[in-house]
Formats: C-alpha cells, sequence, structure tokens
C-alpha cells in the first residue's frame, strides 16, 4: 500500500509547543494533529493559550520550542545545530498561504469593498490578474451567500456578514486547512447561526478545519473530535459523542458543566 | 491719502501678483512632498524596534524642530554654498533652496503625522494581511497607508496652508514669491493698503482652493459605496451565471 504514507502525513502537526509572553508560559508542550478533511473543535476557557495556539499554527508569531508541520513539511522555523531559527517574514509570508484563518473581529480592510477584500488576497498573494481575481472572488462571496453584497464595504454589512466576506477571503486561496479563532465570539446572537452554517458547508465540503470556539452545538454538529484545552496544555481529545457525553477527565466534566 | 480701487483692481489682475502666487504654491507643494517622503521614513525610524534606526530619526527630528525655518533658509542659500561649490551652480535657485530647506524643516513635523496616522491602524489590519500571506512591502502600500493617509489627511492640509505661509519667509533670500511681489510694488508706489490688500485676496484664493481640493480629497476616503469611485469592469455575466441565486433572504 504505497498510499498509506500520504494518507498518514497530518496535513498540519504541531508537537511540544511552547509560547511564553513575559515569562508567563501560555503554551506549555503543546501536541495536536489534524489529518486532511478533518474538523477539529477547540475548546477551553478564556487564557487556556488556544487562541495563542491557533496564531502560532498561522505563523503570525513564533514559537519558542516545538515544531509546525504542514503536509509533513516543517513550516515557521528550521532546526539549527539544535537551536530554532525561525524563517524570515517573506519566506513566512509564502508559508502562510497555505494556511487560511479566520479571526474574531473579522479584520476585514475597512477601505475596499467586499469583492475588493477578497480580490486583493488574490491579486497581491497569487498574482492572479485582475479581472479573473474579481470573477474567482464573486464566486467565493457567492458561496458564502453574499453575491449581493459585493460592492458594499465593511462599514455597511452586518456582523455575521463581514465575518462570511472574511472566510471567503481566506478560503478564495485554497487554503490546505482553514483556522478560525473564536469566529462568532464578536457577533450577536442571531447574526451567529449564518457564520456557523457557511462553517458546516465547509466541513461537509471536505474542508480540513481547526475551530476554537464556545460554540457547543457547533463542535458536537460538525467536528469530527473535540479538543479541551487548559492552562497551555490538551486536557481529553475525543469524538463529540464521546467527549459530551462520558467525559474522561474531571477538568473536562467541570468545563462543560458550566458551558452546558 | 486714502484707499484707490483703481490701484487695488489694477493690481490685482497684475500677472505679477499670479505668477508670486504660484511660486508660494510651487514652493509649498515641493517641500510638502520632500517632508512627507522624508516624514514616512522618519517615522517608520522612529517606531522601529532598532535602536539603530530609532536614534537618527530622533535625532534629527530634535534637531529640525529646534531651527526657525528662517534660518534654514538662510543657512540654505547663503552658507551652504559657501560650503559646497556644487551648489553654486544655475540649477540651485532661490525656488529650489526654499523648498528643500522648508521641507527639511516641515519633515520633523510630518514625521508625527505619519507616525500616529500609522500607529492609528488597528493591529488586527496588519495581522490579516500578513495572515494571507500578503509579503510586508504588500501589507504596507495596500493595507496600513491607504488607512493611514485617512487620518493623516486633516492634518497635513493644515500643514500645506502652513507652508503657503512659509513661503513667504524666502523673500530673505531672494525668492519673488506673493509676498515679495506684493512689498517690491510697496517699495516703489508706497501704497500700502491697496497692494498688502490684493496680497490678502491672494492668500484667501490660494487657501480656499486648498480648502475645497482637501474635502474633494476626503470624500474619496469616506469607504462606502456612495462615495466610492465608480468601478467599471462588472462581473461578467457567465459568472453572475454560474453563481447560483444566494439562498438567503
Amino acid at each position: 500500500m504505497s498510499t498509506e504514507t500520504a494518507d498518514t502525513i497530518p496535513t498540519l502537526h504541531v508537537s511540544n509547543l511552547h509560547k511564553a509572553y513575559n515569562g508567563i508560559e501560555v503554551l506549555k508542550g503543546v501536541e495536536f494533529q489534524i489529518n486532511k478533511g478533518q474538523v477539529k473543535a477547540v475548546l477551553g476557557p478564556s487564557g487556556s493559550g488556544k487562541s495563542t495556539m491557533l496564531r502560532l499554527m498561522a505563523l503570525l508569531e513564533p514559537a519558542d520550542r516545538g515544531e509546525i508541520s504542514l503536509d509533513g513539511h516543517r513550516i515557521g522555523a528550521s532546526d539549527n545545530n539544535g537551536r530554532i531559527a525561525h524563517h524570515s517574514e517573506r519566506r513566512l509570508a509564502v508559508q502562510r498561504r497555505d494556511i487560511g484563518m479566520v479571526f474574531q473581529k473579522f479584520n476585514l480592510f475597512p477601505h475596499l469593498n467586499a469583492l475588493e477584500n477578497v480580490v486583493l488576497a488574490l491579486t497581491e498573494v497569487q498574482n492572479v490578474n485582475k479581472a479573473e481575481a474579481r470573477e474567482r472572488a464573486f464566486l467565493m462571496l457567492n458561496k458564502v451567500g453574499l453575491g449581493d453584497r459585493d460592492r458594499h464595504f465593511p462599514s455597511e454589512l452586518s456582523g455575521g456578514q463581514q465575518q462570511r466576506v472574511a472566510i471567503a477571503r481566506a478560503l478564495v486561496l485554497n487554503p490546505h486547512v482553514m483556522l478560525f479563532d473564536e469566529p462568532t465570539s464578536a457577533l450577536d446572537p442571531e447574526l451567529v447561526g449564518e457564520v456557523l452554517e457557511v462553517m458546516e458547508d465547509l466541513a461537509a465540503g471536505g474542508m480540513t478545519m481547526i475551530v476554537v470556539t464556545h460554540e457547543v452545538k457547533f463542535a458536537r454538529r460538525a467536528a469530527d473530535e473535540v479538543t479541551l484545552f487548559d492552562s497551555g496544555v490538551i486536557v481529553e481529545q475525543a469524538e463529540p459523542g464521546e467527549f459530551f457525553d462520558n467525559p474522561q477527565h474531571d477538568r473536562t466534566k467541570q468545563f462543560l458543566s458550566h458551558v452546558h | 491719502m486714502i484707499f484707490d480701487p483703481e490701484i487695488f483692481l489694477t493690481q490685482l489682475v497684475n500677472p505679477a501678483y499670479l505668477w508670486g502666487a504660484l511660486i508660494s504654491v510651487g514652493v509649498a507643494a515641493c517641500s510638502l512632498v520632500i517632508a512627507t517622503v522624508l516624514g514616512f521614513f522618519l517615522a517608520i525610524g522612529r517606531t522601529s524596534k532598532q535602536g539603530l534606526l530609532r536614534a537618527p530619526a530622533h535625532l534629527y527630528v530634535w534637531f529640525f524642530r529646534a531651527l526657525p525655518a528662517l534660518l534654514v533658509l538662510l543657512i540654505m542659500w547663503n552658507a551652504l554654498p559657501q560650503v559646497f561649490p556644487a551648489l553654486r551652480s544655475d540649477w540651485y535657485t532661490p525656488f529650489v533652496a526654499a523648498s528643500v530647506g522648508l521641507g527639511l524643516v516641515e519633515a520633523a513635523f510630518m514625521a508625527e503625522i505619519i507616525r500616529s496616522a500609522l500607529s492609528s491602524v488597528d493591529d488586527g489590519q496588519e495581522l490579516a494581511a500578513r495572515a494571507l500571506g500578503m509579503k510586508p512591502g504588500s501589507v504596507m502600500r495596500k493595507v496600513v497607508l491607504p488607512q493611514a493617509i485617512r487620518t493623516a489627511l486633516p492634518p497635513t492640509g493644515n500643514e500645506f496652508i502652513g507652508l503657503i505661509k512659509y513661503s513667504s519667509l524666502a523673500s530673505v533670500i531672494s525668492l519673488k514669491e506673493l509676498l515679495t511681489t506684493a512689498q517690491v510694488g510697496v517699495n516703489i508706489t508706497f501704497r500700502y493698503a491697496e497692494y498688502y490688500t490684493v496680497a490678502i485676496m491672494y492668500y484667501l484664493v490660494i487657501v480656499t482652493i486648498i480648502t475645497l481640493v482637501q474635502s474633494r480629497i476626503e470624500k474619496r476616503f469616506l469607504w462606502t459605496s456612495r462615495g466610492a469611485k465608480k468601478n467599471t469592469d462588472p462581473i461578467s455575466l457567465s459568472t453572475r451565471a454560474l453563481a447560483t441565486v444566494p439562498k438567503e433572504k
């Protein structure tokens, strides 16, 4: 079975990930991996380090220790005789292209309309010509249900619509994995549904996704595996049924009693 | 001697004033361009994490904020050509000396405006651009700068008006700008009121035009679908056909 090896290489793999800010350890040796097509939901209390893990995976901040691999290749840093050698910002930029990131605060570019937000990703990052970029961007906006909002500026869109544009902007680059950092936490409750719906469509379409979230219902419905993060380490990982109905660790039981 | 409207009106349409006004605006515009470019790099330097870049930027701002513009102009026109013979050539005119001199002084102030404009852009903007895989230059040009410019525009308009007025200082280095033109007329005729009133008129017109242009430019930075420039190439029909009807509402 020669395809066996290719299939077992995880899309994203982190090992022994450490990160400290001002001497305070936020990540204490995280081990995490996700295979192609998997959806993993990451739960955990605020300040547990789950967002930090996502930022490190997206190569937005350097890890103090540990390795991150995408499709079996180490990214972000190299090993230089046992010392960690972080890659240059230009090199990181190229590596980031295969990793899509969606932020809690959307971070749409306010000076560009919805279509241009998606177009910019294509023209600046993939050197797609303007005309083709506009067509592809439009199709992607349509996919997230915003084909009729292409000319609207971020200030003219609801939070839910902005987040869907942000998803389209990340998605248009065909990333190997999508990272979501609490994508619905900044939304009014009635706008959460439309964003989760888009994400569930993505999951059903086979996208590899890591979703840091407080949405227990989403985790239960869409995730293949749920992870509890606490105090900089992973406490428990299990499929949703197991995780929610039969948690093994006391910390998980305690956490679930608060969110249920 | 009372105010003679005839002298006033004759001078008002005197091409010499128009020329003087153009020189004033020209010096102000050239020095603003110099100040903006220089100020941008000073701003980058001042916010840099490397002391090697920060120190010269600080030194520059400290130095040129302290010097009176008049002194800088005198140095530019009188002292520098003595020290550097290359500046005794024909191309080194009062216009060039004034533009560079005022530009150097103004850069210290533009640096502060640009620095605060750059820092007013939300951190999430740079983060999102980097997450997409944009290179550092791209992040600056396409994401951070367009937003910083909006913040920098109103104070820059003020600086431009200030430079128009500062350009009158260049009379000391024999630049025939607007105020010098009036002064030359006064020296011949001693009709102070008429000649100075003409100068007032020209300054008022110049500043009015600048204000109008500025508000025009600011409108382009409203970032709404109504205020936006007309984007002419629509999405092709074939793409629209490919796109299914949005499923909601």
